[in-house]
């Protein structure tokens, strides 16, 4: 499994997105979370964005008050996983336009979506924004 | 039905409940427990609005604020099961999101499930497919996968390249289904379809990162996919595969490094060119100009702005160093300078590449520049540093250090960074080369004095560990000591209180092993004329105490214990006195004590002040460790009990007679003091060698000793006693001589006989002056804070050393021909084997048995159809053609070079822990060399040394190899390439 888990955390170090490909118990999320959020979020603009705790390695990057944190296995490409997770942020602005912290908290189940789009069982499945969106267009239209 | 509506119109939404937590004035996690209440009661609602928009809020504070929802997972199945999309999609997501192996509903949704996936409306299938990625069992795999088999081969892509990717867990939990869908999946590899590849490519690199062996006969298409590809996602899970790949097949490698090469040198993405960059270092590692490539680009990695491509570009040189050391060396500007990296990750990742360079030339210039780094880092980066050169030079039995006085003394050095919290490390090598390297003996004695009579390091509780290691070795080799009282009074000082009871049970321990060291002199003082020891004791008492430290410590001696009265007797008498004998004696050093008349020092003389100083040191230990005996550890009561008897038993012979008297004892020979102390010397010089991890399993079983018997009796009894704390120290010593092999005994019987108690004979003209010995400019501290002890230089710059460092690896290269050295390396004691505990080799564990055996079958059956690759004839027909060519040859080269695969990874940790106990240096420098070279290609004089140990080495190869080859040889078919 490529992904092991997507975070989307503010600077106060509150979750606003949390997915999961495998499972943990909410304690044990809650520890993770808490843990990785401490040190990601330390760390100053001038170091590197990989940091490795316990068996993942965090890919993290900052998008304006939000970081997107990612935790992937020891053999997954860094850098994929940074242009990754810009892909992801450049989908969600297509879709809310000039995406911003109270879209996604608004829109939980809507990131939700574009997630499961991208990222199926740890894999990254989709990667063409169109393709990613076209789908969640069409449910907002019949629902 | 109208309070349904009701409920429906005063519901709040999921956008009310955020708002309201946006808003909210009673603190967040109230309000979450009264939107948990709120929930509770809507979800029970029989209309599904109701219930579903509960549900959406449940699992939103499930997935943000962790609020617990377990208990709604029969709400959770009754929605998704609604008839309206939106509902189903909620309750999709609250399962995905809660339900895992040990929900108890999850046997409820199979039908469901099963209904989803044959729905023809896309976006339900992909609900029940991704539901099935995340949660399937044993069960729901092995139940739906009919279904998702049919979706396998569907032309809606939407639906197929998520059914792709569902397999792999399908997979996973239930590895029958394989024989079912792996032909499918495979199908797909050739899909023209972009997004189908995507999905089905990303499930194969996760597939054959578990068990790459089954998916050599994929090759073909993987390589297609390599070279036909545009899409760089794609692109960088398929070099993963052929990294896996390539290692197991050479010809492989000779395929892909050109299309690599290819990618690396056009490619304008970052990603794509450090995944060429790693699948080269890693699994092409033989292809000169391909790694040349590799390691250029990975020159452009280090000197970037973006810290990111520095930090990848350190990582992707650590992976180089080990079978590319010049591509390290030819970068290590840009390592060095990473050391002073604002990042401490890329500070770490150059230091272990660092270390990597670091040969036996000049580890001891590269660890110096490293120690004054470590005094200027922070504490975290500080220990790093000591931990990584601690374990550099400890690898493999101290390979790398020759000049062991240098390594003990740096050690020294660690041990009094301010910083260091490596001490469980230090104190086990200090102790480990104690027992190894007769030569540094010496050294290790004298580093541990100045460790031990420091009175300020006993305040810092991190040092405790290596104190502990300084007294042990202070006690044990005590013998060559250049001044035992001293270490004595080490031992003794009064802050030694401050140490845990399992360490302070060491110090008097070695407390004892000195005395018995002294008094042995002392009566062998006479057997020969005045002997270097003397004059050494004499020589070493300069630097004495003041009487303000005798008169403190004796009243904290005082304080601490509270039977102190009961010794009363002696003691005032001799407090007195041997302050009165300190008051005269600290500046007149000819002047004998007791109003003698002072004369050129003579051997009586010489004799009386040994007698004195004796006297001294037994009324000492007598008045440190009396109060002990009330202690309330149990070891160090029982060790002060016995070094006190043994005091009062030498006192009673010797403390009141007269200088003749004393010349009498010790010419008569056969007394019982006399005969106590050989005894004990000859029980204290029995040398302590390391310990075979395997030791334990040498020793013959007694007659009679049934092993199998249960115990679980004495369990119950011993159960919640707690084992001493583990002192190193805590085995016998006499057992240990007979757990090591033939060669090492032997050498430890020669060195037994050697020059040990020779070095006693004459007196020494010394007197103890006061109680406790403290340099004379130290005396001052006193306090429970210990001071920094190395200031970092202020004065010398980062720069200037990383210049240094840069100098110093230069002469990394030069290590193939090393200049001869002054000093030869000393012998280093290694055992038979079991040095270090045993390394299994790491095979491809066994768990996937079920998978890899599934997906052979699959791929060996599908081999023999041609449908497999029916979608492109062109493609078939050539590779049909290279197959005819190949095939014969496949067979025999794939046995060679699986057994050439196969043989480095067993050897390696046999040849470094099968070296025999004397390893002098030129034969260690074969062994450096065997282990480049291959087994056959010896140079005569190499075979001649390490004949014997050669043919065992063979005899290995011959015994594992024709199982390797029967192991391997079905596994791999021949397959088109």
């Amino acid at each position: 499994m490529g992904i092991r888990f997507v975070l989307m955390v503010n600077k106060q170090g509150q979750t606003r997105l949390a997915q999961y490909y495998e499972y943990l118990t909410l304690e044990e999320r809650r520890a993770l979370e808490g843990e990785i959020v401490r040190k990601c979020l330390a760390r100053n603009e001038q170091q590197c964005s990989f940091v490795e705790h316990r068996n993942y390695k965090i890919v993290y990057r900052r998008y304006a008050s939000l970081f997107f944190l990612v935790g992937v296995d020891d053999d997954e490409n860094e850098l994929a996983i940074l242009e990754f997770i810009h892909l992801l942020v450049e989908t969600m602005d297509r879709h809310f336009g000039n995406v911003c912290e109270l879209d996604i908290m608004f829109h939980l189940e809507k990131a939700h979506f574009m997630l499961e789009e991208m990222v199926m069982n740890g894999c990254i499945v989709e990667t063409s924004k169109s393709n990613i969106l076209t789908p969640i267009q069409l449910m907002d239209k019949t629902s | 039905m109208s309070g349904s509506i009701m409920e429906n119109l005063f519901q709040r939404t999921l956008e009310d409940l955020i708002k309201g937590m946006r808003l909210q004035l009673i603190g967040e996690s109230t309000f979450i427990s009264k939107a948990t209440e709120e929930i509770r009661r809507e979800i029970k609602s029989t209309d599904q609005h109701t219930k579903s928009t509960a549900l959406h809020k449940l699992s939103y504070l499930s997935a943000v604020h962790a609020v617990d929802m377990s208990w709604a997972c029969f709400h959770v199945v009754e929605v998704m099961s609604s008839s309206k999309f939106a509902h189903k999609r909620i309750g999709y997501h609250a399962a995905s999101q809660s339900f895992h192996d040990d929900t108890p509903v999850l046997l409820l949704i199979t039908n469901q499930l099963r209904k989803d996936l044959s729905s023809t409306n896309d976006f339900e299938v992909s609900l029940a497919l991704d539901l099935l990625s995340r949660i399937a069992t044993l069960d729901l795999a092995r139940d739906l996968t009919p279904e998702v088999f049919k979706l396998l081969s569907t032309a809606r892509v939407f639906v197929r390249k998520k059914a792709i990717a569902v397999v792999l867990r399908v997979f996973d939990k239930y590895p029958d289904a394989v024989r079912v869908c792996f032909k499918r999946l495979v199908e797909n590899l050739e899909s023209s379809d972009p997004q189908v590849v995507t999905a089905v490519v990303g499930v194969f690199c996760e597939l054959a990162a578990k068990d790459p062996k089954s998916y050599l006969p994929l090759a073909p298409e993987f390589y297609r996919i390599l070279v036909d590809s545009k899409n760089n996602w794609v692109l960088i899970k398929v070099l993963k595969v052929f990294a896996k790949l390539a290692p197991l097949e050479p010809r492989l490698g000779k395929r892909i490094v050109e299309p690599v090469c290819d990618h690396m040198r056009r490619s304008g993405a970052k990603s794509l060119v450090f995944e060429c960059v790693r699948t080269v270092l890693t699994s092409l590692s033989g292809y000169e100009s391909a790694v040349k490539l590799a390691v250029e680009k990975v020159r452009e990695l280090l000197v970037d702005q973006d810290p990111n491509l520095r930090y990848l570009g350190l990582q992707a040189l650590s992976v180089a160093a080990p079978e590319h050391l010049w591509a390290v060396m030819e970068n290590k500007e840009a390592v060095v300078k990473s050391l002073s990296d604002d990042d401490s990750n890329i500070k770490i990742e150059s230091l272990r590449l660092l270390m990597a360079m670091v040969s036996e030339s000049h580890v001891a210039d590269i660890s110096r520049v490293l120690l004054n780094y470590a005094l200027k880092s922070d504490p975290e980066f500080c220990n790093e540093i000591l931990g990584s050169i601690l374990m550099t030079c400890s690898r493999n039995v101290y390979e790398i250090v020759v000049d062991f006085d240098w390594y003990v003394s740096l050690l020294g050095e660690m041990a009094m960074i301010p910083n260091c919290i490596k001490g469980e490390e230090i104190e086990t090598q200090l102790v480990d080369i104690g027992m190894r390297v007769k030569d540094a003996r010496m050294q290790l004695v004298r580093v541990g004095r100045d460790l031990l009579i420091d009175p300020a390091l006993l305040g810092n509780v991190h040092l405790h560990r290596i104190l502990c290691a300084a007294a042990w070795v202070a006690g044990e080799y005590v013998e060559v000591a250049s001044n035992p009282f001293e270490l004595m009074d080490a031992l003794l000082q009064p802050r030694t209180s401050l140490l845990p009871p399992s360490i302070r049970a060491v110090y008097i321990n070695s407390a004892l092993k000195i005395l018995i060291f002294c008094l042995d002199c002392y009566f062998h003082q006479n057997e020969g004329s005045a002997s270097w020891y003397s004059d050494h004791l004499a020589g070493g008492q300069s630097d004495l105490f003041s009487v303000k430290n005798d008169t403190e410590a004796a009243e904290l001696a005082m304080c601490e214990g509270s039977n102190y009265e009961h010794h009363g007797d002696f003691n005032p008498r001799n407090a007195t006195e041997s302050s009165e004998d300190l008051s005269v004696e600290n500046d007149v050093d000819r002047v004998a004590p007791h109003g003698q008349t002072s004369t050129p020092p003579t051997l009586s003389v010489n004799k009386n002040s040994m007698h004195e100083s004796i006297v001294n040191l037994l009324n000492r230990i007598e008045l440190i460790l009396g109060p002990l005996i009330s202690n309330q550890d149990v070891e160090v009561l029982e060790r002060a009990r016995n070094i006190l008897s043994l005091v009062q038993l030498v006192k009673e012979e010797i403390i009141d007679n007269s200088v003749q008297s004393v010349v009498d004892i010790v010419n008569k020979k056969d007394t019982r003091v006399t005969a106590i102390i050989n005894l004990l010397r000859d029980a204290f010089t029995t040398e302590l060698g390391p310990v075979s991890t395997s030791a334990q399993g040498r020793i013959v079983l007694p007659d009679g000793l049934v092993l199998e018997e249960n115990l679980d009796d004495l369990q119950a009894i011993c159960g919640d006693i707690e084992l001493p704390s583990s002192s190193l120290f805590g085995a016998g010593g006499p057992h240990l001589t007979t757990t090591l092999d033939a060669s090492s005994s032997n050498l430890l019987k020669n060195e037994e006989s050697g020059p040990l108690k020779e070095s006693t004979s004459l007196i020494e003209h010394r007197k103890r002056h006061g109680l406790y010995y403290l340099p004379s400019e130290k005396s001052e501290i006193v306090s429970d804070e210990y001071p920094p002890a190395n200031d970092p230089k202020s004065n010398s710059n980062i720069n200037d050393e990383a210049a240094e460092l840069v100098k110093l690896t230069e002469q990394s290269l030069l290590l193939k021909k090393r200049t001869n050295q002054t000093k030869p390396r000393p012998v280093v004691v290694r055992l038979d084997d079991g040095d270090v505990a045993p390394i299994t080799v790491k095979r491809p564990e066994p768990l996937d048995d079920s998978l890899s055996g599934a997906i052979k079958d699959a791929l060996l059956g599908s081999e023999t159809r041609p449908s497999m690759s029916g979608s492109s004839p062109s493609d078939k027909s050539s590779r049909k053609k290279e197959k005819k060519k190949l095939s014969t040859r496949v067979r025999s080269e794939m046995k060679k070079n699986v057994v050439d695969a196969e043989n480095p990874e067993l050897e390696n940790p046999n040849s470094s822990s099968k070296n025999h106990g004397h390893s002098h240096t030129k034969e260690r420098r074969h062994q450096g060399k065997e282990k480049i070279v291959e087994g056959e290609e010896h140079d005569q004089r190499e075979k001649k040394k390490s004949g014997h140990r050669h043919g065992r080495r063979k005899t290995h190869q011959r015994a594992k190899s024709p199982l390797n080859v029967v192991s391997q040889t079905p596994v791999i078919p021949d397959f088109l390439l």
